[in-house]
């Protein structure tokens, strides 16, 4: 192992310190509700696991980028492996009871393997996206990778982990974009997703079917992906019905809820509906640290873990909200900066691949309290109680941190560019 | 993939630019829910939280003429519960049945009581005995949303004796709801149901308070918030009263269990009413907070009928104490004087055309003037003073007189007595060729189309003894303008005194007589229409006044199927004897 002292990347670290600290304050704050329940401890634990993460990023920062080069198929065969077990031995937690996401030992619940899993497939990802010569240019070119996000995708869907599956897609899109995929190869990529959510009315599908028709003609794909495409989203397209069915009902509901949260005000759209009102009643400064009364009395669900940041905005106000997006900018644009600076394709791309990790949590976890995107039990990263995923997001600023140093600049400080 | 630095940095300055604008419309989106729609969020956050307890306001405080109490609140317990939605409200409701006895029937009343007005505590018991709310108190924390709290229960300390004017509460009605004058009132609320409490319900139910309150998303109460201000209950203000109490429970007394009928007491001077009772009464104490349905339906199938107000709602046939009123039209119209005597002797009846019209004493009572005719009640003077007078006339000054209309007590229960407006009565009744003159001879002595209400002949001797006026009787405090009723001089008015002095002294009510008090008044006896054992039983009437010269108290007894005038005139006695505390001299032993 290097023992060689190596610069730091004290912006990533100072905003990362900031954002945990913030999280666990507002850990703390769900806790203090009128009528105490086990929430009010949970910021002990937090920030134990606070500590054990920050010891996890020191020690993962002390390998080299290309100890984890070496490192990513051992990792992410056992990354599958665990994910396969789990299928047989998880076991359900809180809001998620009949999913099957944790991993317990004669009972106690040690953690959530998808949250690690998410580093190690973007490590999988990035090792065969670097080895591309040049950025692929068809369908068939994309089998690799492909498979790589594929395969454990389809074991945390069927856990099922739905929050999780978007994150994995989600940065598989954004590293393909870093790896250099043209813009049309990425559209028909995402094309039979699109042609799935615009099923349920004919013309914007129909719309969208021509569109894909000209995007084909224009980017002239071999003919057989060309008629491949063109069909999966004829499938997509008209049978997506069959799939609406084949989802749970509470899947369903969801999503009819995201589209009209009042169609079931007491239930589905429940949290929906009383996340907004935290936030909207928070106004400019907010109600006060520890004093929102919609978390103090119970209204809003999930106040420590999905719905985090609904308490940010009841008790901090639109200023409270400004701080931490602002922090959550500052983290994204220094990790593409790491991203750009990184001394190879392959940590450039584990840069890029982490960074869309987050983003997509943040986006999603952010957009759902506003009712901006469908619930889908997402967290907030170094928000949410939960101490695999503090874990994980520390582990991959040790990783960025690692790649920092070692990038372009690194030896002058990762300032001078 | 191509690594060139070049691409790198053009990537990296999209992917800057993604990120940005992203979290720019998310910022965004904070922005429009905080700033831009933050008094609505405010809004649905504060009702969200805060809930509105009513608090009951104490009624009015009824009191008598002395300032003795006729209605009070006392402490009383209702229970009630705080529930988003319906189905939340039956779960609990379900749950409760486990530990304190809910009939369906009381919680089906509950549910409609939700669903007028959801947002308010439910009334689940408005009146809970103390044994109950301990009870609740120790399981307290299973009930997310009990609400227990202290309420003002009516309580009327002398109950049945008062139960016949004061009335009771009871729980406002979905009927009543339903009606726009109760559009200020809620599911759930106490309202004046009869009586004074009816009368005058929008002065003694005063105004409700709220205290807000924090409840959190189980409809627990976390607090007594001060988040906004509490409104205290404003109690409704006093109610003072004519009535005498003491007379009231005297009169109560007197009619004890056996007698029913009714009696007034009025202070003819003035109007105010002093006693008003019903027999048999009862307790209105046991209406409040919801009557049971044994106890109803044991008045109900009373055959005396206690809920029936036979002071103000029995309209009976007047019997002879109408026939006062026959003389005053006589004399009004100068058909006759207290001296003349009618050509006719009373021989025991009168043969009219074909028809033979009997006095109350067959032996009859010979040549007798006016005022002898008015003491010993004798029917065949009134028969031929009616043929005199005509029935144009007698109908005529009736309606002057004012027995066609209601006496005008301010009580919501009172019944018109039934009497004809003009002979045209007779025609559409009987068809213009229906009916003869004769009807005048049962008309002059109170019988025929002539039903009043004991109130009603209350109010036309408190006129007979003064000077002629009679105000609406009146049980509010007050000085009801009195309205000029018999048109009669002074002297012609003291003559009648007189006549009713001599009914008490020589005549029918001669028994009654009271020592040192001189006691006018007319006994009355009148069909009734029911038989036992083929004889027909009779009301008795005593209407009368005392002191005689210049009368305090005027008092007007019936008794149902009571027998003769004279059992009435002995309680009347007694009554006025109570009122003016003096002894009788005679001890009385009343018969038939």
């Amino acid at each position: 192992m290097p023992t060689r002292r190596f610069p730091i990347d004290w912006p990533l670290v100072a905003v990362a310190l900031l954002l945990s600290l913030y999280g666990i304050s507002i850990v703390y704050s769900a806790g203090q509700t009128d009528i105490l329940t086990g929430v009010a401890k949970l910021w002990r634990a937090q920030l134990i696991w606070f500590c054990l993460s920050i010891a996890a990023a020191y020690g993962v920062s002390r390998f080299s980028v290309r100890m984890l080069d070496w490192l990513t198929w051992p990792v992410y065969g056992a990354t599958i492996a665990m994910l396969l077990l789990l299928l047989f031995i998880g076991k359900g937690a809180g809001t998620a009871a009949s999913s099957k996401s944790w991993l317990a030992i004669g009972g106690f619940r040690i953690g959530q393997p998808s949250e690690l899993a998410k580093i190690t497939v973007v490590l999988a990802m990035a090792k065969v996206l670097s080895t591309f010569k040049e950025p692929p240019r068809s369908l068939l070119e994309l089998w690799k990778p492909a498979l790589v996000v594929g395969i454990p995708w389809a074991l945390i869907m069927k856990q099922p982990d739905l929050g999780s599956g978007i994150v994995f897609i989600g940065f598989a899109f954004a590293m393909l974009f870093w790896a250099g995929v043209s813009w049309p190869l990425l559209v028909l990529v995402a094309s039979p997703v699109v042609s799935l959510i615009l099923a349920y009315n004919t013309f914007y599908w129909g719309a969208w079917f021509l569109l894909l028709i000209a995007l084909v003609l224009w980017y002239k794909p071999y003919m057989y992906e060309g008629i491949f495409l063109v069909v999966i989203n004829v499938i997509f397209g008209v049978f997506s019905p069959m799939l609406w069915e084949k989802l749970a009902p509470y899947q369903q509901k969801r999503l009819l809820v995201f589209l009209n949260p009042n169609i079931d005000p007491r239930l589905s759209g429940y949290h929906v509906i009383q996340s907004q009102i935290a936030i909207g009643s928070g106004g400019w400064f907010g109600k006060g640290y520890t004093m929102g009364t919609q978390k103090r009395l119970a209204f809003l669900p999930a106040q420590h873990t999905d719905f985090i940041f609904a308490v940010v905005g009841e008790e901090l106000g639109f200023l409270g909200v400004t701080l931490a997006i602002t922090l959550f900018a500052l983290l994204f644009l220094r990790v593409i900066k790491v991203a750009e600076r990184a001394n190879d394709s392959f940590s450039s791309l584990v840069a890029f691949g982490l960074l869309a990790s987050w983003f997509v949590h943040v986006v999603e976890n952010m957009g759902m309290t506003l009712n901006l995107m469908p619930i889908t039990g997402i967290p907030l990263p170094f928000f949410s109680y939960g101490g695999s995923f503090m874990l994980a997001s520390w582990i991959a600023i040790g990783i960025l941190l690692r790649i920092s140093a070692e990038g372009r600049g690194g030896r002058n400080g990762p300032f001078a560019v | 993939m191509s690594f060139h630095p070049n691409d790198i940095v053009k990537r990296g300055r999209v992917a800057s630019m993604i990120v940005a604008g992203v979290l720019l419309f998310l910022l965004g989106g904070f922005f429009r829910s905080q700033v831009l729609n933050h008094q609505k969020y405010d809004l649905q956050s504060k009702t969200n939280r805060l809930r509105e307890l009513p608090l009951p306001a104490p009624r009015g405080v009824i009191f008598d003429r002395n300032n003795k109490v006729i209605a009070d609140n006392v402490i009383g317990y209702s229970v009630s519960v705080l529930a988003m939605k319906e189905d939340t409200l039956r779960a609990v409701l379900q749950r409760l049945t486990g530990t304190i006895s809910l009939t369906p029937g009381q919680i089906e009343k509950s549910v409609r009581r939700f669903r007028r007005a959801p947002t308010r505590p439910t009334v689940i018991i408005p009146d809970a005995s103390f044994d109950v709310v301990s009870v609740l108190e120790e399981h307290r924390s299973q009930f997310p949303g009990l609400i227990i709290q202290s309420a003002p229960r009516r309580f009327y300390p002398d109950g049945p004796a008062v139960a016949s004017f004061v009335g009771y509460v009871g729980e406002v009605s979905e009927a009543e709801l339903a009606q726009s004058s109760f559009a200020d009132y809620k599911a759930g609320q106490q309202v004046g149901k009869q009586g004074l409490e009816k009368q005058y319900e929008s002065l003694l139910r005063g105004k409700e308070g709220f205290q807000f309150v924090e409840v959190d998303a189980r409809q627990r109460i976390v607090r007594n918030s001060g988040a906004q201000q509490d409104q205290i209950p404003e109690a409704g203000p006093d109610l003072h009263t004519n009535i005498d109490l003491d007379l009231q429970k005297f009169v109560a007394g007197i009619f004890g269990d056996s007698l029913q009928g009714g009696a007034v007491a009025i202070d003819p001077q003035t109007g105010g009413v002093l006693a008003l009772y019903s027999a048999p009464s009862f307790d209105g104490n046991r209406f409040i907070g919801g009557v049971s349905a044994q106890y109803y339906d044991s008045l109900n199938n009373d055959p005396r009928r206690p809920l029936y107000n036979k002071a103000l709602q029995g309209t009976y046939p007047p019997g002879s104490t109408w026939k006062l009123a026959t003389v005053a039209i006589g004399l009004e119209t100068g058909a006759v004087k207290m001296t003349d005597r009618m050509p006719i002797a009373c021989t025991g009846g009168l043969q009219v055309g074909s028809r033979y019209f009997r006095c109350w004493k067959k032996e009859g009572h010979g040549y007798l003037d006016l005022k002898g005719a008015i003491a010993k009640s004798c029917d065949v003077y009134f028969y031929q003073l009616g043929m005199r007078l005509g029935i144009a006339r007698l109908v005529a000054g009736g309606v002057a007189i004012g027995f066609d209309k209601k006496a005008g007590i301010d009580l919501p229960e009172e019944l018109k007595p039934r009497f004809p407006k003009s002979t045209e009565y007779f025609d559409i009744k009987y068809g213009k060729k229906g009916w003869t003159s004769s009807l005048v001879l049962s008309m002059a002595i109170g019988q025929g189309d002539n039903s009043q209400t004991i109130l009603n002949m209350a109010k036309f001797y408190s006129a007979l003894g003064t000077d002629g006026k009679a105000a609406k009787p009146q049980i509010k405090k007050g000085t009801p303008e009195r309205v000029q009723v018999v048109q009669l001089p002074a002297d012609q008015m003291e003559q009648i005194r007189q006549a009713l002095v001599g009914v008490v002294n020589v005549g029918t009510a001669a028994a009654s007589a009271i020592k040192g008090v001189q006691l006018a008044g007319k006994t009355g006896t009148a069909q009734s229409g029911k038989f036992v054992n083929g004889k027909e039983l009779n009301h008795g009437w005593f209407v009368g006044f005392a002191p005689a010269d210049k009368p305090s108290i005027v008092v007007a007894v019936m008794i149902e199927f009571g027998g003769h005038g004279t059992r009435a005139a002995a309680i009347a006695s007694k009554i006025i004897q109570a009122y003016l505390h003096v002894v009788p001299i005679v001890d009385l032993s009343v018969d038939g």
